[in-house]
């Protein structure tokens, strides 16, 4: 049951991105040039997915399990530390640069689109730079 | 400012963002995780991380969402702007920034906003921020 929700969950992940627009490069783009011809609709992504998801992971920082019984995971660092912060930053950029994030990516990663596994490649480059980098710091 | 009356899709922005709501809400509820897609792909990619077959299952998902909606219909449209070296800089730097800010769109962006998780709220300002800046720095200002 579990790999089933987690499969579902991925799934109607995938089918929001794509009816969003998200999915599309450029009108993440569009989204991001505020300054020239504006689009939007980015914004209202946000807003109906915060709009649905508040209730549901509002009640779940109340629980310890999940209602299958797994233990409830949620990120309990408080700290705003200068690699959260220059982390987001440099992922700003990259998403400036070329309009897709980690999930879009994933999402048409199986459209055929050349560009889409080259970035995907780059990224899980960038990925396991990242894990060797802190492998090193903490041996 | 100008609004691109032409582009602006908002009920369908606004549907799809709630399914992601939903999507996020299903796996928080039923699998007590966080449907972020950086955190996930990060942690498949280090040994020794637990929940291996639910977080591959819920990529796969993501992975197949395309061709499960191409059963019905056309596929909406993916215009790419950028060449093979801007794609490469640009992933680099969203494999890297998302593992040392522990976070992209969908975990911090969603998930984290919808828990009022301070860390998240700043990271989402940081990252939109920088996003804003490098758009308009390309487009406007050394305009490629």
């Amino acid at each position: 049951m579990l790999k089933l929700t987690a499969f579902m969950a991925g799934l109607v992940f995938g089918l929001g991105l794509l009816l969003a627009g998200m999915a599309n490069p450029s009108k993440v783009l569009a989204f991001l040039d505020v300054s020239g011809t504006w689009d939007p609709s980015l914004a209202l992504v946000m807003l109906g997915a915060i709009a649905v998801a508040i209730g549901p992971l509002t009640w779940a920082r109340r629980q310890t399990r999940s209602i299958l019984g797994n233990p409830m995971q949620l990120p309990l660092k408080r700290e705003l530390d200068p690699r959260l912060i220059g982390g987001s930053l440099l992922f700003g950029i990259g998403w400036g640069i070329a309009g897709i994030c980690p999930g879009p990516a994933v999402a048409i990663l199986l459209t055929g689109h050349w560009q889409v596994i080259v970035f995907v490649l780059a990224m899980l480059a960038g990925m396991l730079l990242f894990t060797a980098l802190e492998n090193r710091r903490t041996h | 400012m100008n609004i691109d009356w032409l582009n602006f899709t908002p009920w369908s922005s606004l549907a799809g963002g709630a399914l992601i709501g939903v999507a996020a809400s299903l796996f928080v509820v039923a699998n007590g995780r966080i449907a972020g897609i950086s955190g996930l792909l990060g942690s498949l990619l280090q040994r020794g991380s637990e929940g291996v077959s639910e977080k591959a299952l819920f990529l796969l998902g993501l992975l197949v969402a395309p061709l499960v909606w191409g059963l019905f219909t056309a596929l909406p449209q993916i215009e790419f702007q950028s060449g093979w070296s801007g794609l490469t800089v640009a992933g680099l730097l969203v494999g890297i920034g998302t593992r040392y800010g522990s976070g992209c769109t969908s975990g911090h962006g969603v998930c984290g906003i919808s828990r009022l998780s301070p860390r998240s709220i700043v990271a989402t300002a940081c990252f939109m921020f920088s996003g804003f800046a490098t758009v308009f720095a390309l487009r406007h200002v050394l305009e490629i």
